[in-house]
């Protein structure tokens, strides 16, 4: 396959506009997304290609999720495009109580292909009303699934996958991620939703994360392979499901897991990841499943305080290292 | 398509329909006196005439979202009562296996979306369901009940803004029956109208009088035709009143029984259908006794069917919640 390069915002696009192709019943829904190909361009070219099936809406989250919801009833696969992750606030009873309990309470008979879409996380000095990474709200409400990926490569993949699920599937990118490139695979390209993802093979300690963190994860695991320590790293890329036994396998070569995550530390999916381990391979440990996440506050506006809230490569070199002198 | 002005034997059938959702409920209530059914239910005894008269105007692949209290609903829609009381009594072989009960029960191979736990949560459902009508091209419309109290949720305002910019086929079937749960109306909802909401929205709104079948019919006609033609939403406020409580076991503080007696002698949606009808020649006393004797046999059989179904085994709970888990 040739190799070129695109950005997660290209990748999506291209993603999308190869499944509207194939399938007539894809269409998109929501805020401002026509005049400008979507905020962060991240529909590039499809209102002009599709201008029947990608349709700006009034500011009306709830409506909008719903719709998405009975549209996917009726024999539709809408993505939803929720403008930032933080609006999910104003749907929430169409997200957690209808959408993720419909096929369920009715016993089976509906499914759902519909695809939630939202830009979340913080680092733009954007405060605490468009920063947030809430994923686990959504991982602990059954009946969802959870999507967080990093690469362009793995945007592409894995929207196309969530788009012919026949589950509701919440599809998080993390907007400082928009412009970051890396090689994506031309054509037909489909990552199975729940399988994790090796960036980076080391011996020493396994570093689990997921969305921009991988990033800075890689970055600490260059720092820190001048001290020659070999961190794997180790991109969940779907929590709902999640992929345990790539964690597993690494552990046992490893002994030693810390955890990195933008989401706020406590009730955030690390205590999940980190209990799994503790269940299943207590053994294998020889220091604490450590967890790294923001600080516990709302996101601060100013840069000054914003990067003392989020993790950074030196919190996580420190972490990695604070569990290596155990 | 359905005709405004329905046959003889079409009103029969209506009658028949609103003695069997009666008989229904008022076999429900019965059964939930006896603790046979878990949880709680709410019925529509009074409102006959809006659920029957609304959903006798739809074709079988029209959408219908409905409510908490929707058993009215679902059997006007063509739902089977034995399915229906299998998953009152939260057997297997009910219409969600036993996972839904009385407030969340669906049947989409006939167009029921789903009664729904969540007051008001119907209105996006079916916005999306006209839009899915409006993308796929076809002539079916949607219907979302609500009540009044339903009408003051923010739901209501985003739902039918959306169905008007868009013009999708959807109606907005208000069963206004004086109370959102304890809060009468007179007190909760602005204006005092929900059919008058719809001069905001640039669509049509029609109030009826929700206990004539025929009048309801008549509003939810002319709504449906607008719609399938592709002219948009309407609101129709079907004027109505529930007898029970919003729950059965209600203690009903916030009405006086003397109320209830008045719409049950005066307003009585199927004593005033049955009137008409004999008075039209359609219906004779003889005849009504038989059909009421051939309706109350029908839920017996479907209580009895349901009764001898099977529970759910306890780990089916860990069945149905992805199509792919």
């Amino acid at each position: 396959m040739a190799e070129r390069t695109l950005s997660c915002s290209e990748a999506l696009a291209e993603a999308l506009a190869e499944e509207m192709a194939r399938d007539e019943t894809v269409f998109i829904l929501g805020e401002d997304i026509r005049a400008h190909d979507g905020i962060f361009g991240q529909f590039k070219g499809l209102p002009k290609k599709y201008p029947e099936r990608v349709l700006d809406t009034p500011i009306s989250e709830t409506c909008i999720v719903g719709a998405g919801l009975g549209a996917a009833l009726t024999g539709m696969r809408p993505l939803v495009d929720m403008h930032f992750a933080d609006f999910f606030t104003t749907a929430m009873d169409e997200i957690a109580n209808q959408t993720a309990k419909i096929r369920y309470m009715f016993g089976g008979q509906a499914k759902i292909p519909l695809v939630i879409w939202a830009p979340d996380g913080g680092g733009l000095s954007a405060a605490a009303h468009h920063s947030q990474c809430l994923e686990n709200w959504f991982i602990h409400t059954p009946g969802l699934k959870v999507v967080v990926p990093s690469e362009p490569a793995d945007v592409k993949g894995l929207i196309k996958s969530a788009i012919r699920d026949d589950d509701p599937v919440i599809f998080f990118q993390h907007k400082k991620l928009f412009a970051q490139t890396g090689p994506v695979p031309e054509g037909e390209y489909l990552i199975p939703l729940g399988k994790g993802d090796i960036k980076r093979k080391g011996t020493d300690i396994t570093l689990i994360t997921y969305s921009r963190m991988m990033y800075l994860c890689l970055e600490a695991a260059e720092k820190l392979a001048q001290d020659g320590i070999e961190a794997e790293v180790i991109d969940l890329r779907t929590l709902k499901p999640f992929d345990f036994d790539i964690i597993a396998e690494s552990v046992r070569k490893t002994y030693k897991v810390l955890i990195v995550h933008e989401a706020c530390l406590t009730g955030g999916f690390g205590g999940e990841i980190a209990a799994r381990i503790g269940e299943e391979l207590f053994d294998y440990l020889d220091a604490p499943v450590t967890r790294i996440g923001a600080k516990d506050v709302p996101m601060p506006f100013s840069p000054a305080m914003e990067s003392f809230v989020m993790p950074q490569v030196d919190d996580i070199v420190q972490g990695v290292k604070k569990v290596l002198n155990r | 398509m359905k005709q405004e002005k329905p046959s003889r034997k079409e009103k029969l059938a209506l009658f028949k329909t609103m003695l069997t959702v009666r008989a229904f409920e008022e076999k429900a209530g019965e059964l939930f006196q006896q603790n046979l059914i878990p949880g709680f239910i709410h019925l529509s005894i009074g409102e006959e005439a809006s659920s029957v008269g609304t959903c006798s105007v739809l074709r079988q692949d029209d959408y219908v979202a409905s409510t908490h209290r929707g058993h009215g609903h679902l059997i006007a829609k063509g739902a089977d009562p034995k399915r229906m009381f299998a998953e009152l009594l939260g057997r297997a072989t009910g219409y969600c296996k036993g996972k839904g009960g009385s407030m969340h029960i669906a049947d989409f191979s006939i167009g029921i979306l789903g009664a729904n736990g969540v007051v008001g949560g119907g209105f996006p459902i079916i916005v999306g369901a006209g839009l899915s009508i409006k993308l796929r091209k076809t002539d079916q419309v949607g219907i979302v009940f609500f009540g009044d109290g339903a009408a003051n949720r923010g739901t209501f305002h985003e739902a039918v803004n959306m169905a008007a910019i868009w013009k999708l086929p959807v109606i907005f079937v208000c069963e206004n029956n004086l109370y959102a749960s304890t809060t009468p109306a007179s007190y909760s909802l602005a204006g005092g109208t929900v059919a008058g909401r719809a001069s905001a929205y640039g669509i049509p709104g029609y109030e009826t009088n929700g206990n004539d079948i025929l009048d309801v019919r008549k509003a939810v006609t002319e709504a449906v035709a607008r719609a399938r033609k592709g002219k948009g939403p309407s609101i129709v406020e079907n004027k109505t009143y529930r007898y029970r409580g919003h729950f059965e076991g209600d203690p009903q503080k916030y009405r006086l029984p003397e109320e209830i007696d008045r719409f049950r002698q005066q307003e009585d949606p199927i004593r005033l259908f049955s009137d008409q009808l004999k008075k039209e020649g359609i219906l004779s006393e003889k005849a009504e006794k038989a059909l009421k004797k051939e309706v109350s046999r029908s839920i017996e059989e479907a209580v009895a069917h349901a009764q001898k179904a099977p529970l759910p085994r306890p780990e089916d709970a860990l069945q149905d919640l992805y199509v792919n888990p």
